[in-house]
């Protein structure tokens, strides 16, 4: 059964050739998948492969650099934006980007993460916010919303004993070192669409020197948040985006 | 008027069935199937391919970068 209308001449979506063909060990409907192959288009378009390094995270995307085919230094967990201080600093022309969890940026990392934005380092931060730390098991992180159930908090999150979530994009964007903060999503296309606008501007912040640009994608961990892809995505816009709202934080 | 028709190519190895695709599908074009790829997965396939525009919702949602999009204006 052949379509007449699968021809290359008709192509008008694909993914880039950023992303490699490795099969992505994320578990179904993973909303990393999904950024990276934002990541991987917007390098593309800015014609930008040969001449970026990324930063991997500690958490589910340890392997990203199997993923995206462009240079990549791995980062002990949570130093993503220390180790991507040192790597712009020597190499300012590159394209600069750490990619990491919650876990990774607002818990083990939170001083590298905040130092780096407060020194306005001409980084990019790709932060995928999924609530938990989904590598390990899908404990509590700081980011687990008030009464969110996780593997450590099976009552859910109680603030009078652990704490509020944390809202550390919103802390990032009182920094002076900051110049773009945006709190983004990857679960419908228009969303797509949006992040994508937003990781170019943040990008290109990166090689015009502007300082630090942070892109948050609230996100989906349906294993550890024990739903299915799409009952995640319902979940997340019906709990998640009420505390962390869409939308630009700072653009200067 | 023209009228736009599409259609998708799915990498059947590599899709994981996750359903995102069928639900974002504004035309109800895409299911899963019954059978399973040689993971284990049901995957996303045409079951109405003449409800399909080529808007591409499907392929930007995709996490594991699965779908070729295709459009003609007949
Ligand atoms: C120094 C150190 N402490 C703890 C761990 C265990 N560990 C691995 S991943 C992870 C949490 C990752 O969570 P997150 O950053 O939210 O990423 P996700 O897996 O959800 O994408 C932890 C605590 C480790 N690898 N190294
Ligand atoms: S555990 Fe969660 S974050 Fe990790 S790959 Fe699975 S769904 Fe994604
Ligand atoms: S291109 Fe649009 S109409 Fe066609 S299957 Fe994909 S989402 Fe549905």
């Amino acid at each position: 059964m052949s379509n007449p209308i699968i021809d290359p001449k008709n192509l008008v979506y694909e993914k880039s050739k950023v992303l490699s063909d490795n099969t992505m060990h994320y578990c179904p409907g993973c909303s990393h998948g999904t950024a990276h192959r934002i990541i991987a288009e917007v390098i593309e378009e800015m014609d930008r492969q040969k001449e970026t390094v990324g930063v991997a995270p500690v958490g589910c995307a340890v392997f990203i650099y199997n993923y995206l085919n462009v240079d990549f230094a791995e980062a002990a967990h949570g130093r993503a934006p220390a180790l991507a201080t040192a790597i712009k600093r020597l190499n300012p022309e590159k394209l600069v980007f750490t990619y990491q969890g919650d876990g990774d940026l607002a818990a083990i990392g939170t001083a590298e993460t905040i130092h780096a934005c407060n020194r306005g380092e001409n980084i990019a931060i790709i932060f995928i916010n999924n609530g938990i730390y989904g590598m390990t098991g899908g404990q509590m992180a700081p980011t687990t919303l008030e009464g969110m159930v996780s593997s450590t908090c099976p009552n859910g999150r109680d603030v009078a004993i652990h704490g509020h979530p944390l809202k550390i994009t919103e802390m990032l964007a009182l920094l002076e070192g900051t110049c773009y903060v945006t709190r983004q999503s990857v679960h419908t296309a228009a969303s797509v669409r949006k992040t994508k606008r937003a990781v170019r501007k943040a990008f290109e912040n990166s090689l015009q020197g502007k300082g630090t640009s942070i892109v948050e994608i609230v996100s989906t961990c349906n294993s550890g948040w024990k739903m299915t892809p799409h009952q995640a995505n319902l979940w997340m816009e019906e709990n998640m985006f009420p505390y962390y709202p869409l939308g630009d934080l700072k653009d200067k | 008027m023209a009228k736009i028709k599409g259609a998708v190519l799915v990498d059947t190895e590599r899709c994981k069935g996750c359903d995102i695709c069928v639900q974002a599908c504004p035309y109800d074009v895409l299911a899963l199937s019954k059978t399973f790829n040689t993971k284990g997965y049901a995957f996303s396939y045409m079951l109405h391919p003449d409800q399909c525009i080529g808007c591409a919702s499907c392929g930007l949602v995709c996490p594991d970068g699965c779908i070729q999009v295709f459009k003609v204006k007949e």
